[in-house]
C-alpha cells in the first residue's frame, strides 16, 4: 500500500474539516468504548486473562523460529504448503504464481490486513486475476475506487449508512436504499455469484496454531466461511508472529479477541481450518497454502519494540485513543492507524516516512489499559522518538531547541532568570486580559484556544520574597 | 513524632504561570504539620526532555532532582504527571547506572502526588479550604493511569460543606493537551479539548478542577475561546487550600 503517513500533518487537518467523518467518528467512538466496556464486564479476572495472553504471546514471539518450524511441520502433515515471503512483493509473486497454477482467474477474500500491506489487490489486477473483497466494509471500500481502510477491523468505519446508499446505488444501478437489511441483502446478491464463480479464496489468520498446523478465523459474516470453503484452492497470508503454541492457547486468546475488538464474547462465527480436504469430507479445499509474511517482523525480535509483535489486531487502542477518535484512521497514511499503527508504520514502513507519527499522540496510556496483550503502547512510541532524535530524523530548530532547553533547565540561576523574564513577557502579552490570544512562540496552540495569562512573577521569586519576610534560611 | 519534612516539587509551569497554586501545596502540607521546603535550585523534572526523545537531557535532569530531593522525608508535587516521571520513569531512565537507579528507586517509594500524599499519609481529616460551589473534576491521564489518583482528590473534596461535585461525562478521558503535543498538533489537540468542554459544560458545574496545570491551562484556553466566560478552571491545591 503507498504511504502516505509523511502527510500525517496535513492529512489530520483535512480529517478535522470534513464534517461527515467527524460526525461518523463520533458514532463510532460510543459504540466501541460502550460495547468493550460491557463485554468485559462478563469476564471473571481480565487481569489475570490478559497476564495469562501475555504469557502465551511472549513464549511464541521469544522463540519465534521454533514455533514457526512447528507449525510448518504440522501444516504440511495435513496436507497445506507452507511457503514464505520476505516482503510484500514476494507475497503478489507467490500468490499470483499459485492462482497461475491451478488456473484461477478470480479470487474471493476475507479480510486480511496483509494483503494491504503488500498491495496485493492491484498486483492480482494486474496480473489479470479478479480479486473480490467480500467482508461487507472491504467490499464497500473497493467498490468506492479502491479507497484504504481506516480501522484495521471496521475498514468502512469511516463512512455513514448514507455515504454506503449512495455508493451501491450508484455502482450497483439499482434503487437507493436506507435501511441496512436492504443495504446488506444487496451485498449479499451481489457477491453470492463471485462466491460460487471464484476458483481460489484467500483469508488472512487471527492465529496459525503450531500443536494442529490450524487457522484460526474470526468472523462476524460469514463471508470467511464461504472464501475458505467453497473454492478449490484456499490461501492464507498472515504475519509470522501470528502464530501460537496450542488449541488451549487459543481458547484463552479468544476470550479476548473478540470482546477487545467488537465488544462480543464471541464473534458469529469462528473457525479453526486444519488441512486438505479428505476423501470422506463433503467440503473444503483441495489445495491449502500458507504465505507466512515477514516484512520487518523478524527485524523487531530482540529490539526494544519486541512486545509489539505480541499484537492480536483487535483495534482496541484506536477505539480508545483520543487522537483516533478525533481524526480517524485515514490521517495516518498506511495500513495501520492508531497506537499500534503509530508503531508499527515506523518499523515496517520506514521510520523516515513516519516522521510525524510517534508523536501523534498524547501519552495518555488509554491504549495501553485496554491492551488485551499489556503491550506498553506509550512507552514504544517515547522509546521511537528518541530513535527519531539519535538518527537525527527531527528538524533541527526542534533538537536544538531541547537541548539548548535541557542545558538551561541543569542551570538554576540561569533556568531562574529566563523563568522570570518568561512570565513577565507572556504577562505583558496578555496585558489588561487573563489570556493571550496568540503565542508567538508556539502558534500551534494558538490555532484553537487561547492561552491563559501568568500572574506574571514566578513561584521562586514570591518564595524566596517571603522567606525574606518572614525571616527563614533560605 | 518528628515533624515531616517534605520537599515541595513545584513544576515548572506552576513555577511559570501559577505560583499560587504551589503556595496553596505548601499551605495544605504544613497546615497538615509539614516542614515544607521548596529547594530553591529546582528547575524541571525533565519529562518534557524524556517524551521529546532527548534521553540525555532527560537523564542530566533527573540526576540534579534526585541529588536536590532525596534528602527529604518525602517529595510532594501538585503534578501526578511530573510526580510520576520522578516515581516511575527515573528507575528506567536511570536504568544503565545502578547507583543512580539506585538512588532513583529509593526516592521513588517516598514521591507523591499531593493529594494522594494528604489521603494516604497524612491521613488528614479536615482541610483549610472554604470553596463554595458545583464543581466538576478532570482526571488527568497520567495521574489517574499510572499513579492511581481518583478517590483522592474526592475525597479531600468530600470534606468541603460548600463544594458540591458534579461528575461530568468522559472525566476519565484525555484534554487533548500531552504536553508537547499540544504545539505540535495544535489543532487536533485543540479538536480534542474541544470535547473534554463541552463534558465540562454539560456537566452544569460553576468550576472545572483538576490536579495538573498543564490540562487546566489545555481546558481553560479551550473554553474561552469557545466563548465561556464564566466556569472557572481552579487546580485542585487552589480549592483545598482557600485563600493563600
Amino acid at each position: 500500500m503507498e504511504i502516505k503517513s509523511m502527510r500525517f500533518k496535513a492529512n489530520a487537518a483535512g480529517s478535522l474539516a470534513n464534517v461527515v467523518l467527524q460526525g461518523n467518528l463520533k458514532n463510532a467512538k460510543g459504540k466501541f468504548v460502550t460495547k468493550r466496556a460491557e463485554a468485559l464486564k462478563d469476564l471473571d479476572d481480565f487481569e489475570g486473562t490478559r497476564d495469562a495472553a501475555v504469557a502465551i504471546r511472549n513464549k511464541v514471539i521469544d522463540n519465534l523460529d521454533l514455533w514457526l518450524e512447528r507449525f510448518e511441520r504440522k501444516a504440511q502433515e495435513t496436507g497445506a504448503t507452507v511457503m514464505w515471503a520476505k516482503d510484500g512483493a514476494e507475497v503478489c509473486r507467490l500468490v499470483i504464481e499459485i492462482a497461475q497454477k491451478h488456473g484461477v482467474t478470480k479470487v474471493t477474500k476475507s479480510k486480511s490486513m496483509l494483503s494491504e500491506e503488500a498491495g496485493l489487490n492491484q498486483a492480482l489486477e494486474a496480473a489479470g486475476i479478479q480479486p473480490v473483497e467480500t467482508d461487507l466494509g472491504e467490499y464497500i471500500l473497493q467498490v468506492d475506487n479502491n479507497e484504504p481502510p481506516s480501522h484495521i477491523i471496521a475498514p468502512a468505519v469511516h463512512k455513514s449508512l448514507d455515504d454506503v446508499a449512495d455508493l451501491f446505488h450508484k455502482v450497483h444501478g439499482t434503487p437507493r436504499k436506507t435501511e441496512i437489511p436492504a443495504l446488506t441483502r444487496e451485498a449479499r446478491e451481489v457477491l453470492r455469484g463471485h462466491f460460487l464463480s471464484a476458483e481460489m479464496g484467500l483469508s488472512g489468520g487471527n492465529f496459525l496454531v503450531a500443536e494442529t498446523g490450524s487457522v484460526a478465523l474470526v468472523t462476524n459474516e460469514g463471508n470467511g466461511r464461504m472464501v475458505t470453503t467453497m473454492p478449490k484452492v484456499h490461501v492464507v497470508i498472515t504475519g509470522i508472529e501470528k502464530v501460537i503454541p496450542t488449541l488451549e492457547d487459543l481458547s484463552t486468546l479468544m476470550r479476548l479477541l473478540p470482546r477487545s475488538a467488537t465488544g462480543q464474547s464471541i464473534s458469529n462465527y469462528f473457525s479453526i481450518l486444519t488441512g486438505v480436504k479428505q476423501p470422506e469430507e463433503h467440503d473444503g479445499p483441495e489445495h491449502l497454502y500458507f504465505v507466512l509474511v515477514d516484512s520487518g517482523r523478524a527485524d523487531v525480535v530482540g529490539t526494544d519494540f519486541h512486545a509489539m509483535l505480541r499484537c492480536i489486531r483487535c483495534g482496541a487502542c484506536m477505539n480508545h485513543c483520543p487522537v483516533y477518535q478525533t481524526i480517524g484512521g485515514h490521517a495516518y497514511g498506511w495500513v495501520y492507524p492508531g497506537p499500534m499503527g503509530s508503531v508499527l508504520t515506523p518499523l515496517y514502513a520506514g521510520m523516515e516516512n513516519s516522521i510525524d507519527l510517534p508523536h501523534a499522540a498524547t501519552l495518555c496510556n488509554q491504549c495501553g489499559v485496554v491492551c488485551p496483550v499489556g503491550i506498553p503502547l506509550p512507552d514504544l512510541l517515547r522509546k521511537l522518538r528518541e530513535k527519531q532524535t539519535e538518527r537525527g530524523l527531527r528538524p533541527l530548530k526542534e533538537r536544538i531547541g531541547l537541548r539548548l532547553w535541557a542545558w538551561v533547565a541543569q542551570r538554576p540561576k540561569l533556568y531562574a532568570l529566563g523563568a522570570s523574564l518568561g512570565a513577565r513577557y507572556l504577562k505583558w502579552l496578555a496585558g489588561d486580559a487573563d489570556r493571550i490570544r496568540l503565542l508567538p512562540a508556539a502558534p500551534e496552540w494558538s490555532l484553537g484556544r487561547d492561552f491563559p495569562a501568568p500572574q506574571g512573577k514566578t513561584f521562586r521569586e514570591l518564595y524566596a520574597a517571603r522567606r525574606n519576610r518572614t525571616g527563614d534560611k533560605p | 513524632m518528628a515533624r515531616v519534612r517534605v520537599g515541595l516539587f513545584v513544576t515548572c509551569l506552576v513555577d511559570l504561570m501559577r505560583p499560587r497554586i504551589g503556595f496553596a501545596a505548601l499551605k495544605l502540607l504544613e497546615t497538615a504539620g509539614c516542614e515544607v521546603i521548596a529547594p530553591e535550585t529546582q528547575t524541571c523534572c525533565g519529562q518534557p526532555a524524556w517524551n521529546s526523545g532527548d534521553a540525555p537531557g532527560a537523564v542530566a535532569l533527573a540526576k540534579k532532582t534526585i541529588a536536590e530531593f532525596e534528602g527529604f522525608d518525602y517529595v510532594v508535587s501538585p503534578s501526578g504527571s511530573c510526580g510520576d516521571h520522578i516515581r516511575t520513569e527515573y528507575p528506567t531512565l536511570l536504568a544503565a547506572e545502578p547507583e543512580w537507579r539506585d538512588r532513583a528507586t529509593a526516592m521513588a517509594s517516598r514521591t507523591y502526588e499531593l493529594t494522594d500524599f494528604l489521603v494516604t499519609v497524612l491521613k488528614v481529616d479536615s482541610v483549610p479550604g472554604d470553596h463554595e460551589g458545583s464543581i466538576t473534576y478532570h482526571d488527568s491521564c497520567t495521574g489517574l493511569r499510572s499513579m492511581g489518583i481518583k478517590q483522592q482528590p474526592r475525597a479531600l473534596l468530600a470534606k468541603m460543606k460548600g463544594v458540591d461535585l458534579k461528575e461530568m461525562n468522559g472525566c476519565e478521558e484525555c484534554c487533548g493537551f500531552g504536553g508537547t503535543f499540544s504545539v505540535k498538533f495544535g489543532e487536533v489537540s485543540a479538536a480534542i479539548a474541544e470535547r473534554k468542554c463541552a463534558n465540562v459544560l454539560a456537566s452544569g458545574a460553576k468550576a472545572v478542577v483538576g490536579g495538573d496545570l498543564g490540562c487546566l491551562l489545555n481546558i481553560e484556553g479551550k473554553l474561552r475561546r469557545m466563548g465561556d466566560e464564566s466556569t472557572q478552571v481552579l487546580h485542585v491545591a487552589e480549592v483545598l487550600a482557600g485563600r493563600v
